[in-house]
């Protein structure tokens, strides 16, 4: 793979000049499709880029010595790891780089949620550290899941390569792990059932509840693209694998959508669990799954 | 630059972000400024959302004839919202103190302490009422740019910063 190329693919698609208008697309789909459910309206198509807009225009706080300059780094860190993590996803068939390593894409996915335990702590806010140690506490449990189900898909193919996994055909014991990181996302993406970290009318915002203006734009935007990533990967994993470039990108596309979808209205029909109920749901339903996913891989790569 | 004036002017007018703060209201108001967000009204398709923080908001909806209890409380949390902002004075309470006038456990109107901009009177006033005070607000947010009326006093925060 020439310099051009992974440029393009980092800068144009799926990188930045896709990625930011498919966040906000992302995002305006779960407001709009949570807010249909309801039985509303919901707001216009442009309102998370108008939201970006007024956030950048407006003043933030003066912030001084070690914890201002960390409170001012943290978003942009979790918005360059969740910008890489998009980067890196294989959506077109290609050869060679970073592009699709299953280990730095890992890295890259958590770095978010360590920014986001880190700014809650580091602002100094009592709601903001009870978000962080919510985040903390459940990261830990979704983790768990979510990395063992990732290891199995990769055990059971022998490698650790993303692009390698997608082209192989789905296997029902593929399709078990896909199951477990998908319902590992709403707690990645603090959607409703596990939206504790940020819950608001209890602890205002948790650990954005001191970030202003552009620090709070970056933060939007983080989490946007951690949409686009988390969806992306279950994407590439599910759709099938097409020579054509075009298809491939239209197919990553519609399905991203679909798990959007799902995900917003598991988010509109449920309610926020408590952190114990949500610890227990991820240590004790959960991981049967993802034991099962990696046992058999193990199983299917001996008898092989 | 111009250009980038005029789409932040936009943007502003389009994403109001409200923080909603009782000061000794009897909940009516209260209640109508949440119909506003239900189904029913629907203020989102404005663009508006109710933060949890003070530091998200444009716009500061306060209810209640303000009591002497509450008079700190406000300072702060206006203080706290990142300029520009506007305060929306919800209910006739806020504005003129209502029925409650000479009580000696307040210390109202609202004007008294922070500078308002919009008042919806009513007792409760009704939730189109409320959406349309926000829109009004959200229209002075766009025309006023950087230059907030400034609080009298500097509040500090735990963080140890200086608030405008």
């Amino acid at each position: 793979m020439n310099i051009v190329t992974a440029l393009a693919r980092l800068l144009i698609f799926p990188g930045l000049l896709f990625a930011v208008p498919a966040a906000w697309a992302f995002l305006w789909v779960e407001r709009k499709s949570v807010a249909l459910m309801q039985g509303r309206v919901g707001p216009p198509f442009m309102q998370p880029f108008f939201d970006f807009i007024k956030l950048l225009s407006k003043s933030t706080p003066p912030r001084r010595g070690i914890a201002g300059a960390l409170m001012r780094a943290w978003p942009l860190i979790a918005l360059g790891s969740a910008a890489g993590a998009v980067g890196l996803l294989p959506v077109l068939p290609s050869s060679g780089g970073f592009e699709g390593d299953l280990i730095l894409l890992l890295a890259l996915f958590e770095l978010p949620a360590m920014c986001i335990i880190a700014a809650g702590f580091s602002s100094r806010s009592i709601f903001g550290e009870i978000g962080s140690a919510r985040e903390a506490a459940l990261s830990v449990s979704y983790n768990i899941v979510f990395l063992l189900a990732i290891l199995s898909i990769a055990a059971s193919q022998h490698t650790f390569r993303l692009e390698a996994l997608a082209a192989l055909p789905v296997s029902p014991l593929r399709l078990l792990g896909i199951l477990a990181i998908v319902v590992c996302l709403p707690a990645k993406l603090h959607l409703n059932p596990f939206s504790l970290p940020n819950a608001e009318q209890e602890i205002y915002s948790g650990p954005m509840t001191e970030y202003a203006g552009p620090e709070l734009a970056m933060w939007e935007l983080a989490h946007g693209l951690e949409w686009v990533a988390a969806t992306g990967l279950v994407a590439t994993l599910i759709a099938p694998h097409f020579g054509a470039w075009w298809l491939a990108a239209l197919v990553f596309v519609a399905l991203s959508f679909a798990i959007v979808l799902l995900l917003s209205a598991v988010a509109a029909a449920t309610a926020r669990l408590a952190i114990d109920t949500t610890v227990r749901f991820y240590w004790q339903c959960t991981l049967i799954f993802a034991v099962l996913a990696i046992s058999s891989a193990i199983f299917v790569r001996y008898r092989l | 630059m111009k250009l980038w004036s005029r789409l932040v002017c936009y943007a502003r007018r389009r994403s109001p972000w409200l923080f909603h703060m009782n000061s000794g209201s009897c909940n009516g108001c209260d209640i109508e400024l949440v119909a506003a967000l239900t189904p029913r009204y629907d203020a989102e398709q404005l663009g508006v959302r109710l933060e949890g923080s003070p530091r998200h908001a444009d716009i500061l909806c306060i209810t209640g004839p303000v009591t002497k209890n509450a008079v700190g409380a406000i300072k702060t949390v206006y203080g706290q919202v990142y300029g520009p902002k506007a305060v929306i004075a919800i209910g006739s309470c806020p504005a003129t103190t209502n029925v409650f006038i000479d009580s000696r456990t307040l210390d109202g109107p609202l004007q008294k302490h922070i500078p308002v901009d919009v008042f919806v009177p009513g007792c409760p006033p009704r939730p189109d009422a409320i959406i349309k005070g926000v829109a009004k607000a959200a229209e002075i947010l766009a025309e006023r740019g950087s230059n907030s009326p400034v609080a009298t006093v500097a509040i500090a925060t735990p963080a140890g910063e200086e608030q405008p």
